[in-house]
């Protein structure tokens, strides 16, 4: 194959600087002090200021965190045991079960919204921190799952035989060996996880409650209403803390990929 | 190894009471509706009747039409790139693919609020044009800004597939077909394109999926009068309050997909022999 010319470099080029352009002029805006986007009025961080006395957006970030962790933590339960149970199955309908619990990341999200919305209603569960964090669970357990199974897959089952030949309880076996070494699967699948929590807007805003707002949703009702300065400054704080969530994966990844190695 | 098989149960239970429980109700709201008291509801086919609507089916070709220019456009910016990337040296590549995926990361919200920022009537595109003596264009809130927002955001899932079944292609049937006296443009079409089907099709696939069930973006972008059959869900739902004909557009909306999805495989299998 031919190198690439300069006719394709520039084409390359023009395409990331249409990818990311648009965020880097968000960056640099939310330092501007002048309200105008076009002029630049010296460095400020008054729109920072102004973000963080904003008292319900730090609200909405609270509850943002707070719906994360829990639907974390517990599709992280839920998912590695049934990632650790599944594999030790030998059913021909074990492919129907796991198909099932990956309809979420099939099925368009504003069908498994609205399908959540219609259910919670119908069990007259009232709309709130409950069916926030079970609409958050349904979609977060694949991604540990698929990743915890991932790594069991590619676990030799002799590690777990000589603890049990060595004389190990199964319980123990499972704790001491099993456990230990799917953690890291565990960990960098609950970090996806949360960042995907943390980033939806489309099922929380079919299972929200009236009172309660997670942040993603404050951002976009503010963003239907237009646009305010101090969301230039939000979006930069979100934008760090997606980058630095993605470095934490990468690198728990990393940690992972060395210790497969050893083995 | 037969212990714990147990641990598995929470997950079924979960998988089934909902997942599954909820979507087979979805398909019992589509075919019913509210009744008296004496009957609280009843069988009907009203709720997709309603549908043939002149409003409603309108809706659905629009976003019918939006998703394919959006699929199409998607697919002629990504194969070029996806090619120029797949000549890099392996570590460009990977750093390439790298740079593809994180705007994915970002969340959607920014994403869409950045072109908000550069497309608004006193935003910075039309700023610079009256800086520059020109007249200021309307871009927000047309199909224009719709589909802009909707080809930027999806992109990636475009280059990734077809990215992945390039690098998979063995690269002497390229030498080969240049040995045996094709010119660029014959390899490109009789050997790169034809092996290239599988991941164009994963692409285009994904892309339409995704921007045809899409309702954050055109909201945004499209200001609330953008009609697009997931605007048309969530209003159904949340601000008329019409479970049922909501349920009977969002079956419709699944057997779309289903259906795209079958002749997308057709083809895949059609290429193959």
């Amino acid at each position: 194959m031919k190198k690439n010319g300069k006719a394709a470099r520039f084409y390359l080029l023009i395409m990331f600087c249409i990818m990311y352009l648009p965020i880097a002029i968000v960056v640099v805006h939310s330092f501007n002090s002048s309200k105008l986007t076009v002029r630049w009025g010296g460095f400020s961080l008054k729109w920072y200021e102004t973000l963080f006395s904003n008292e319900p957006l730090l609200e909405a970030l609270g509850n943002s965190l707070i719906v994360g962790g829990i639907s974390c933590l517990l599709s992280a339960v839920i998912g590695t045991l049934g990632a650790i149970g599944l594999s030790r199955l030998h059913w021909r309908s074990k492919g129907v079960l796991e198909y099932i619990s990956m309809l979420p990341l099939m099925i368009p999200e504003i069908i498994l919204g609205m399908v959540l919305m219609a259910f919670f209603s119908m069990l007259h569960l009232p709309f709130g921190l409950v069916t926030l964090v079970i609409g958050h669970t349904v979609f977060c357990i694949p991604y540990i799952f698929l990743e915890v199974k991932a790594r069991l897959v590619g676990m030799s089952p002799s590690l777990e035989e000589a603890a049990r030949d060595l004389g190990a309880s199964p319980g123990r076996a499972l704790w001491d060996i099993t456990i230990p070494l799917i953690m890291p699967a565990v960990m960098s699948g609950s970090l996806l996880a949360f960042a995907m929590s943390m980033d939806d807007v489309v099922i929380s805003i079919f299972v929200n409650g009236p009172r309660l707002s997670t942040l993603p949703i404050k951002v976009y009702t503010q963003l239907k209403s237009g646009i305010k300065p101090e969301i230039n400054a939000l979006c930069t704080c979100m934008l760090a803390v997606t980058l630095g969530l993605l470095f934490l994966y990468s690198l728990l990844k990393k940690i992972f990929g060395r210790q497969e190695k050893k083995q | 190894m037969k212990q714990f098989r147990r641990l598995a149960i929470p997950y079924c239970v979960w998988g089934i009471f909902l997942i599954l429980l909820p979507l087979l109700m979805i398909a019992f709201y589509a075919v019913t509706k509210e009744g008296n008291a004496v009957m609280t509801w009843y069988f009907t086919g009203e709720n997709f009747a309603k549908f043939l609507e002149a409003t409603y089916l309108s809706v659905i070709l629009k976003s019918f039409r939006l998703g394919l220019a959006c699929t199409l456009i998607c697919l002629l910016i990504a194969y070029p790139l996806a090619m120029i990337i797949i000549k890099f040296d392996e570590k460009w590549q990977t750093f390439l693919i790298m740079l593809v995926t994180i705007p994915e990361w970002i969340n959607l919200l920014l994403r869409t609020y950045a072109w908000m920022n550069l497309l608004a009537d006193n935003g910075i595109i039309n700023q610079m044009l009256q800086a520059l003596g020109l007249s200021p264009i309307t871009m927000m809130y047309t199909d224009f800004s719709v589909i802009l927002g909707l080809v930027c955001n999806f992109l990636p899932f475009m280059i990734i597939p077809i990215h992945t079944s390039l690098s998979k292609m063995d690269k002497s049937l390229i030498e080969a077909a240049h040995d045996l006296g094709a010119n660029e443009f014959q390899t490109f079409t009789k050997v790169i394109w034809k092996l290239s089907i599988p991941g164009v099709l994963n692409g285009i696939m994904m892309v339409f999926l995704l921007s045809i069930s899409t309702f954050v973006i055109p909201k945004l972008l499209g200001g609330g009068q953008y009609m697009l059959i997931g605007n048309l869900i969530e209003s159904q739902f949340i601000s008329v309050g019409d479970w049922n004909f909501g349920s009977a557009i969002s079956l419709i909306l699944a057997a779309i997909i289903l259906l795209f999805m079958h002749w997308m495989k057709k083809i895949d299998k059609d290429e193959k022999e």
